[in-house]
């Protein structure tokens, strides 16, 4: 026996660290895996232990970058500057009209009793490691529990999402990037809004999946986050697709380059809160439809008085004639209150206010003034919402349009008070 | 490259002072963790497997070369997001191995080193993804394509690390 045992001494040793290794890592497994909450103290060594070296290297660096960026190399800055500053003047202008239509979002997200996800704090955090394996992708970062950070906290960058939060240690997180093989991220595609989950590959590269092969998907779509793996708030950008290809089974193989370039990450802002909110434009009251439709539509010019007679149904004519008198700037309608839509408008409306355009487009729009007296009569409350208005000024162009009222023909707006700011016209329209 | 079967006293056995035993493979993880967010291409380098390998070689000693890769492998496991002992295995299953090849073969020269480097870089790989999948349950697949390219580059830098660290062996 002790000669078999000295004979193949090397091989049960060795045998028995394997073994032991194995039962460590089967106990680890049988604890719930991977993403299980507790960290062992071995780990916090580890990481303490290394930690340190890399974030005085990354200081070091920063510093001599900061000094050499900062004091000496600033050969094209006037022109870089220059060139910024009229960026600037561009994504002003950008930003307005951008925040126009996100409050016409709201208006309507709110009428559809919606709740979206917002960013309410984020941590700005330093990227001082990774995994040191190629076969998992995660970085180390320089905040941890100590700044409020927690497991399963989305991590993200100005220019997309990056991954989730995986271990929190007193100083330091390791984050699981996107594109590891056992990461999935719920996304959607931003025109066709088909739904699928982002897996990471054994090369680091993104794929799209679980978007069956009869839909079509175009290269060069954005990927955004879908929210529904109640982690990264919907909306935010994951890539962009570059190849489709027919995959196994019904499935197509969409592969996705990064928003955010993961392979060279400096810094990252961990979403440490993130709450569900009610669209503003609840709180200031309720819109319906056809008043989002009606400040949407084009308005059309002054027709005599007999056109307005003459014409057929009383909700056409009422439309016929209220909308003149917004395009004219005769009505005022009512600012709503934070409401950058009615700011809109006014461009769309003073295109139609001139008469040559008024004219081209008064046919087309027959049809589309018939369909906003038709929208406003399917809301069925037209009396009280209108009597609201009266009130509450919400919007100019609702008109009452009750068919069963004589006086409805005469279609005149609900808040033509005169206090109620003009109509700015397209010059003052312009932002600065 | 001759790969030439010697006996066991015709083999030298070198050892390494304690800094060095020690030191190169803490450095070694360093980089790996450190490199890789500043130059990404450098993330298909495994130099702690470099190092399992150079010093169970040099060693030729099954036991020394088994417990090096153990350590160093439960070092990289802890960086990592993965249970610990995945690379542990994988580490341990080659340190024994090179050390064990060590004994009989005299692996000095490049080529040698170059193609006993990709073989061992391709065993790591495969006892990885077999624990990965066969017993963690990690949802991994396996990339010839990559596996090969980055076996070739660990093996191109495993020639010129080995005499570096050359350098600092002693014989025993």
């Amino acid at each position: 026996m002790e000669s078999l045992l000295g004979r193949h001494r090397n091989l049960i040793i060795f045998l028995s660290v394997l073994f032991l290794q194995a039962l460590g890592l089967a106990v680890q497994v049988k604890r719930g895996g991977p993403d299980e909450q507790d960290t062992r103290l071995i780990r916090i060594w580890a990481v303490d232990a290394l930690t340190p070296f890399e974030r005085a290297v990354v200081r070091v660096q920063n510093s001599a970058d900061g000094v050499w960026r900062n004091y000496f190399f600033l050969r094209g800055v006037r022109a870089e500057n220059r060139q910024l500053k009229e960026q600037i003047e561009q994504m002003r202008l950008e930003e307005v009209r951008l925040g126009e239509d996100a409050a016409q979002a709201r208006r309507l997200q709110s009428l559809l009793a919606f709740k979206e996800q917002v960013i309410a704090k984020t941590v700005a955090a330093q990227v001082i490691g990774s995994s040191a394996s190629d076969l998992s992708k995660s970085i180390y970062i320089d905040k941890g529990s100590n700044d409020g950070i927690a497991q399963d906290m989305p991590v993200i960058t100005a220019t997309g999402i990056v991954g989730k939060v995986l271990r929190v240690y007193p100083s330091t997180a390791l984050v699981l990037l996107i594109n590891d093989q056992t990461s999935g991220v719920g996304a959607l595609l931003e025109k066709s809004r088909l739904q699928g989950v982002v897996h990471g590959t054994p090369n680091g590269e993104l794929m799209l999946e679980r978007v069956m092969s009869d839909e079509q998907v175009a290269p060069g779509e954005t990927v955004l986050s879908s929210g529904g793996d109640q982690i990264f708030p919907k909306g935010l950008p994951v890539g962009t697709v570059t190849h489709v290809s027919p995959g196994k089974e019904l499935f197509l193989n969409i592969k996705v380059k990064p928003a955010a370039d993961l392979s060279r990450l400096e810094e990252v802002l961990v979403v440490t809160e993130k709450h569900e909110q009610q669209s503003l434009a609840e709180n200031a009251g309720r819109m319906r439809a056809a008043d989002i439709l009606a400040l949407r539509l084009p308005s059309v010019p002054d027709k005599p008085a007999a056109a307005g007679q003459t014409a057929t149904g009383a909700k056409s004519s009422g439309a016929a004639q209220a909308k003149p008198q917004v395009a004219t700037g005769k009505i005022k309608p009512p600012q709503e209150n934070a409401s950058p839509t009615t700011g809109a408008q006014p461009s769309k409306m003073a295109k139609v206010a001139t008469p040559v355009a008024a004219q081209s487009v008064a046919g087309k729009t027959q049809s589309a003034k018939a369909n906003v007296a038709n929208s406003t009569e399917h809301t069925a409350v037209p009396t009280d919402l209108g009597k609201k208005n009266r009130t509450t000024g919400i919007n100019g162009s609702i008109l009452e349009t009750h068919p069963s009222k004589p006086e409805a023909t005469q279609a005149k707006p609900l808040n033509a008070q005169p206090a109620s700011p003009p109509v700015p016209s397209p010059s003052q329209d312009t932002p600065h | 490259m001759p790969i030439t079967y010697t006996s066991g006293e015709q083999i030298e056995v070198y050892r390494f002072s304690i800094p060095v035993t020690i030191g190169v493979p803490l450095l070694a993880l360093f980089l790996q963790a450190f490199l890789p967010q500043r130059l990404p291409f450098f993330s298909i380098f495994d130099l702690p497997l470099l190092v399992t390998i150079f010093f169970a070689m040099a060693r030729r000693n099954p036991i020394s070369g088994l417990f090096t890769g153990a350590a160093i492998g439960l070092a990289q496991d802890m960086l990592g997001a993965y249970p610990i002992g995945i690379f542990g295995i994988a580490k341990t299953v080659v340190g024994y191995a090179a050390s064990s090849l060590g004994a009989k073969l005299d692996v000095e020269n490049a080529g040698a080193r170059f193609l006993v480097t990709l073989g061992f870089y391709l065993v790591h790989q495969a006892i990885y993804f077999a624990v990965a999948r066969g017993m963690v349950n990690l949802t991994m697949n396996w990339s010839w394509s990559r596996v090969i390219i980055a076996g070739l580059a660990n093996a191109l830098l495993g020639v010129g690390l080995y005499f570096l660290l050359d350098k600092f062996k002693q014989r025993a």
